[in-house]
């Protein structure tokens, strides 16, 4: 499917990102799913894990911490607590969002918030883990 | 009767505060211009969730089953008051006016038999219902010190008020903030957080209605209202902190006139004092130089 679409990525501060993109790897609660031009309506709550965005040809990976998107057939409007752009990422940010994370995990009461908790660990320690 | 003295360092003292007031109202206009923007980069947040929250909310129709964010405990014995205010003063009536809506409230409700618990954010509004609300007040948030607010501060309110709704400790709670209309006018607004007010349903396009949901409505219905509350709280904080420098703005601005308007009647006071002494003294040398 040929075509672009308007990407969002929003934060409770300010509009991080607006662009056209080509395509975007959304890690859904539910599983990752590749969001392209004319997609089907979807409105999917965000587990912490790595969006992927292709703008004219250059991919950009940003990791964000839960949130929800809401698909349009033309536009993306990713809202996110928080989110960083991958690549640049600094090494002592990523060890303090794992403390944080590790925390919330000891304390996370309920089985889904154990979960949510669990997969942000997993998907930090990748991230330090790909960046060390 | 003052001496030329006494009214020479008056006018200097005078002098000296005007000139703190008016470096204190060009730095609230500084600063009103950053809340300004910061409120502003938040709206877009703030809108989307609101949209969708309200399209979800409204296809609710089973008010049984729905979350007790959404319809409440079904009792209304409990209050929790949010009261948010700055953690300075110096800023005309903005903190007292937000503790004078929240306290005639309290009041309203103590005297309809309800119980009442206060929960401040802000030293000021704390040390201002301290006096006669004490005893409902059960926890304090200060953000003293905080430089730019982040959603991370909301957060941690939100995140003590959700502890507190679970363990059943209110059913109702309210959110007292200070809408910032423009910058003379601030607006104290009492919000009720939980059970959530929800915005209409979007407009006529219905956004919500075509949407498939992920996992299911029910999981995301229940997310964005625990969510909610933290960007309700981001929200009243933005506001706040807006209405906050708007609000010392104009009074330092007054302040500074006021200080002008006194500068200008102590130094005519003075220069006729002056002549009069002058006048008084060429008379004596006068009177004394005829009657030799």
């Amino acid at each position: 499917m040929a075509g672009t679409f308007r990407f969002e990525l929003v934060s409770p501060e300010r509009v991080l990102m607006a662009v056209d993109a080509d395509q975007v790897v959304v890690p859904g609660t539910d599983g990752d799913f590749t969001v392209l031009s004319g997609h089907v309506p979807v409105i999917s709550t965000l587990r912490p894990g790595v969006l992927d965005v292709t703008v004219g040809g250059t991919r950009k990976r940003l990791f964000v911490k839960s949130g929800f998107v809401e698909v349009d057939p033309s536009r993306l409007t990713v809202l996110a607590e928080k989110a960083y752009d991958v690549d640049e990422l600094s090494a002592a940010t990523l060890a303090d969002e794992l403390k944080t994370a590790e925390a919330e995990l000891a304390s996370a009461k309920d089985d889904t918030a154990k979960r949510m908790a669990n997969t942000l660990v997993s998907e930090l320690k990748q991230l330090s883990a790909r960046a060390a | 009767m003052a001496s030329l003295k006494d009214m020479r360092n008056r006018i200097a003292s005078v002098k000296a505060t005007r000139k703190i007031t008016k470096a204190m109202q060009m730095v609230a206009a500084a600063k009103l211009r950053r809340s300004q923007e910061a409120a502003t980069a938040a709206r877009p947040y703030a809108e989307r969730m609101a949209a969708v929250l309200g399209s979800l909310a409204s296809k609710v129709t089973d008010k049984a089953g729905a979350s007790p964010l959404l319809v409440g405990t079904g009792k209304d014995q409990v209050h929790l008051l949010i009261v948010m205010t700055a953690e300075r003063g110096l800023c005309g009536g903005f903190n007292s006016n937000i503790a004078k809506l929240a306290r005639s409230d309290a009041n309203r409700l103590i005297a309809a038999g309800k119980t009442v618990k206060i929960l401040t954010v802000g030293r000021k509004g704390a040390d201002n219902l301290r006096r006669d609300l004490g005893r409902n007040i059960i926890e304090r948030k200060d953000f003293q010190g905080v430089r730019q607010l982040t959603f991370a501060h909301a957060e941690g309110v939100a995140k003590r008020v959700l502890e507190m709704f679970e363990a059943g400790e209110f059913d109702i709670a309210t959110l007292y903030f200070s809408e910032f209309k423009s910058v003379i006018a601030q607006k104290p607004t009492a919000l009720q957080l939980i059970p959530a007010t929800v915005p209409e349903a979007a407009d006529a396009k219905g956004a919500g209605a075509l949407h498939e949901y992920e996992p299911s409505e029910e999981e995301v219905l229940g997310f964005l209202l625990s969510r909610n509350i933290s960007t309700q709280i981001f929200r009243g904080l933005l506001e706040n902190s807006a209405s906050f420098y708007g609000s010392q703005m104009t009074a330092m601005d007054n302040a500074t006139r006021n200080a002008g308007d006194m500068i200008n009647k102590l130094t005519i006071k003075y220069n006729r004092q002056r002549q009069a002494n002058i006048t008084k003294e060429l008379i004596e040398i006068i009177s004394g130089a005829e009657a030799i």
